[in-house]
């Protein structure tokens, strides 16, 4: 499809403003001014309506059709928290409003709301406080990264370690390194962590050991207690990927168990949308001992029940956003929590794991699921007998479902596990969906065997067919040359 | 049950197939010692009841004062097209483009996003955005100590103090060095910028206005930085950028921004979106998402990530930065932004904004007492210094319904007494004659 650009028209205008009196000359000098007009595209209104509508239709959302993305949490984004997002109240607060003393009154509302969703997650998880500063999920890491340095730094202890499991995503090795952490990887066992393999790495130089539970396998960390443990008799923390905190609300709480930090990922188990990619937001939580160290500022309550920023906070480790973080995502989270409510979130649980467990059974007489028991929120299958035998690849499987209507699920990650193909249905789909989604995924595998080249060649419905990612590395065309 | 459509019939054959009888026996793993300890939140409400409690916490605000807070985030008119573009669930319920056939949607958008950017900031390559304006500072000044191998950064204090702030916490446990060059009266002092870079300095950087308003041109400031082989960073307003000579003209190696004044509304302090370009040669020091052209199996155009070599998930501890999920789809909005308002409709918004923060320095320096910081050019924001404490006088027009600006003493020494006024296209003439008067009578 043409880029804007190359649908440009001179002249053609959609949202102009009026014509100012005098132009930028009468307020610039020339040598501070640019030489050419930024070369910006020129469309008409209905021109720019038209191709951003176009350009929808060739994605594919939550609201296009099932979603099994593992470890995203894929689910229904409730239209109503949009609306609450938008409201002028909120919409159309400047982050410098509260610094001004008579005007914080006016942010009061905007205030609670923050206040209130730290409460709630603490709630949730058990632990002490949190921050909602974090604009993402890996955002979120590097801040429980950086409380866990801050803490140990305050104490005296020389820690210069974290570990990570080899089942870890991406993120969290990257994180620890970025906030001046030597990384450490473990190697599982039975797709869990492996105590022995914890013994061989643990010292008195470990600041921190980093997991998800249920691990990105959808397996419960059953050595949980004697990992706690471990790492307490050298004052080593434990950190929370809350990646995958849709598998346990109301079953289990960090805080509860041992856990020192954690993030959240809104944008997964509190159904914000994700966007193509972003807004999210990556809360923070943390237990009593860490508490000292959290972002500035944080919401307070008075005794007359009003709030404020609290900037004083000696041992913080200061700003990590701008101002609150992401507060229009926030907004949203809260509005589901009241929305579900105590029993709500435990459902959504429930049937997280519940859905995950149904698709595990229909699937395993047709695909090999390397660790077949009750799993949690996701499991992880194979196509390594669909790879042996035909010579047809998860990447194939893959693609394939995008040809049926799918989203296809999360492949060649764990890397641990060959050909892998994870699943993450989320409480929101019916039995229906998942019945008709397994029964096309059996005929793919069916015709894998009959004619392999077909799903190699898969997709062959959607706007493109498979593209050349060698060409787009070697080429680097990163800018329309229009 | 809201968002979860299982009915008891449904619930009992699903179970079945699973071969257990109740939905706990799926949490068997979970060790009795392990249940919470408590899980004491709200009962559920339903969509009317929690749509009008947050109205209610909305309604705390008052919508209808009349703004001149600027520092860095602008009330610029936002085009009612772009929300119901963005609405459409096959963006905003998308998640990143891993399956690159069925979201051509999102990596053309992002690929024209791309495209606008290095065209406003006339720089090479760009990226699929950062979280806001001051991580996109970060990640400019960790690629400028890859590329150079050296730690340390000079950068100006009329550099934001909000950012300076985010990227003190930030660096705190990499072994950096920063130095830090005063300002002059609010102008940044390029002299003594040119007298901090040394053989061991990785980059310097500036904004552009910078954080008081005042506008510069660091062309000799960057070959300055060239000649001791250090980069040149510059944080730049999108809207002003339209006008103003770019971070390209100036010899800049990366420029970034905050990307707020291009169709974000202000929602207290984020989602914004950080705006980061480079040079040709520091693309594979570039943080985040990249999306190339490329082409199918049967020779047709099409959009994939790309260098993806550069990220967390493939090279873990080793990566460019941390980054995953981004701020897409505000870069979305922006570029729809881009595209309501063209090249003409952008800098008739920039120039509205300086006309109007122009007139109110003129009404604002009639009166005694009050005067410009410096007589260095500005934009559409502009420090005045006041006869009386800012903040007081901030805090009583307020009562009157006017936000007059920010008060500098907060950020800088020496400065209780200089408030930071901004215009934006949305601020009329006689608005700002009314801001004048009532400020003249409060001295």
């Amino acid at each position: 499809m043409k880029t804007v650009f190359a649908q440009s028209v001179p002249g053609r205008t959609a949202c102009l403003p009026p014509m100012p009196e005098e132009r930028a000359e009468a307020f610039i000098p020339a040598n501070l001014l640019r030489g050419k007009r930024p070369a910006l595209p020129e469309m008409s209104e209905l021109d720019v309506v038209r191709h951003f509508s176009r350009l929808s239709r060739l994605n594919y959302g939550v609201d296009s059709n099932f979603y099994p993305l593992g470890s995203c949490t894929m689910k229904y984004n409730p239209k109503f928290t949009e609306n609450v997002a938008a409201l002028p109240g909120f919409a159309n607060l400047h982050p410098l409003l509260p610094q001004i003393k008579s005007a914080g009154l006016y942010t009061q509302g905007a205030l609670e709301v923050m206040y209130e969703s730290e409460r709630l997650l603490c709630e949730v998880t058990g632990m002490h406080a949190f921050t909602l500063h974090p604009m993402a999920g890996a955002h979120g890491e590097l801040t429980g990264a950086m409380l866990i340095a801050a803490y140990h730094k305050d104490k005296g202890n020389k820690k210069t370690k974290v570990i990570c499991p080899d089942s870890a995503h991406g993120t969290n090795p990257a994180s620890a390194a970025l906030a001046g952490f030597e990384v450490v990887n473990i190697e599982s066992k039975d797709g869990l962590i492996d105590p022995a393999a914890l013994d061989a790495v643990l010292d008195d130089e470990v600041a921190a050991l980093m997991m998800t539970c249920p691990n990105t396998l959808g397996l419960f960390e059953k050595h949980l207690p004697e990992i706690v443990e471990k790492l307490r008799k050298v004052d080593a923390l434990l950190y929370y990927d809350g990646a995958n905190l849709n598998a346990i609300m109301g079953k289990m709480r960090v805080g509860d168990v041992g856990f020192d930090v954690v993030h959240l990922n809104l944008h997964k188990t509190f159904a914000t949308p994700h966007g193509g990619g972003g807004p999210g937001s990556g809360p923070v939580g943390v237990s009593e001992r860490l508490e000292p160290y959290l972002p500035i500022s944080r919401v307070d309550k008075l005794r007359d029940g009003r709030f404020f920023l609290n900037y004083d906070y000696p041992k913080s480790i200061g700003f990590m956003a701008p101002f609150y973080g992401n507060f229009g995502v926030v907004l949203k989270a809260y509005a589901y929590i009241l929305r579900l409510g105590g029993e709500g979130l435990k459902r959504v649980s429930e049937y997280a794991v519940l859905n995950a467990n149904y698709m595990r059974k229909l699937l395993e007489e047709h695909m090999h699921i390397p660790y077949n028991r009750i799993c949690m929120h996701e499991f992880v299958a194979s196509a390594c007998d669909q790879q042996a035998a035909c010579g047809v690849r998860a990447l194939d499987i893959a693609k394939a479902l995008l040809d049926k209507g799918y989203h296809a699920p999360t492949i060649y990650f764990p890397l641990i596990v060959k050909e892998c193909m994870m699943y993450e249905p989320t409480e929101t789909e019916s039995k229906e969906t998942m019945d008709a989604f397994v029964q096309d995924l059996i005929e793919i595998l069916e015709s894998a065997k009959t004619d392999p080249v077909a799903l190699q060649d898969a997709p062959v419905t959607m706007p493109v067919r498979r593209l050349d990612e060698t060409k787009a590395a070697r080429s680097m065309i990163l800018i329309d040359p229009a | 049950m809201p968002f979860v459509p299982h009915t008891p019939e449904d619930l009992k054959a699903m179970l079945d197939v699973i071969g257990v009888t109740t939905l706990e026996d799926l949490f068997a793993d979970i060790p009795e010692s392990m249940r919470p300890k408590s899980f004491d939140l709200p009962e559920g409400m339903s969509e009317m009841e929690v749509c009008s409690h947050l109205e209610q916490l909305a309604a705390k605000s008052r919508t209808d004062l009349v703004s001149f807070l600027g520092a860095g985030f602008y009330n610029h008119h936002i085009p009612k097209a772009i929300d119901g573009l963005i609405s459409r669930g096959e963006f905003y319920t998308a998640y990143t483009p891993y399956q690159p056939e069925s979201s051509q949607g999102t990596l053309q958008a992002i690929f024209e996003f791309q495209t606008a950017v290095c065209r406003l900031l006339d720089m090479d390559a760009s990226n699929a955005s950062v979280y806001d304006g001051g991580s996109a500072i970060f990640e400019a000044m960790m690629m400028a100590v890859r590329a150079t191998k050296r730690s340390r950064i000079v950068v100006s204090e009329a550099v934001s103090p909000i950012y300076r702030t985010m990227l003190a916490s930030y660096t705190s446990n990499l072994n950096l060095e920063f130095i830090t060059v005063p300002h002059d009266n609010g102008t940044t002092d390029i002299e003594k910028l040119k007298a901090a870079i040394d053989d061991r300095c990785a980059a310097v950087v500036v904004q552009n206005p910078n954080f008081f308003g005042n506008v510069s041109d660091f062309t000799e400031l960057f070959e300055h930085a060239h000649a001791h082989k250090a980069l040149g960073i510059i944080s730049v307003y999108p809207v002003m950028q339209s006008v103003l000579k770019t971070p390209g003209e100036m010899g800049a190696d990366i420029a970034v921004a905050e990307g707020q004044s291009l169709g974000q509304p202000l929602s207290f302090g984020g989602p914004y979106l950080g705006m980061m370009a480079c040079t040709e040669k520091l693309i594979r020091q570039m943080p985040g998402r990249i999306v190339g052209r490329t082409e199918d199996l049967e020779g047709r155009e099409g959009y994939v990530l790309t260098l993806q070599a550069r990220e967390q998930h493939i090279r873990r501890a080793k990566a460019t930065s941390n980054i995953c999920s981004n701020q897409a789809l505000c870069a979305l909005r922006a570029l729809i932004h881009m595209c309501l308002l063209g090249p003409e409709g952008l800098i008739r918004t920039a120039e509205l904004s300086m006309e109007r923060a122009h007139y109110l320095a003129d009404r604002l320096t009639a009166i005694p007492g009050v005067e410009l910081l410096n007589d260095a050019p500005f934009g559409n924001e502009v420090a005045v210094r006041l006869p009386i404490s800012a903040f007081e006088a901030v805090d009583k027009l307020v009562e009157r319904g006017y936000v007059a600006g920010v008060p500098l003493g907060r950020y800088y020494e020496d400065m209780d007494d200089v408030l930071l006024m901004a215009c934006t296209e949305k601020n009329t003439f006689e608005q700002v004659g009314i801001l004048a008067e009532m400020l003249g009578g409060i001295l």
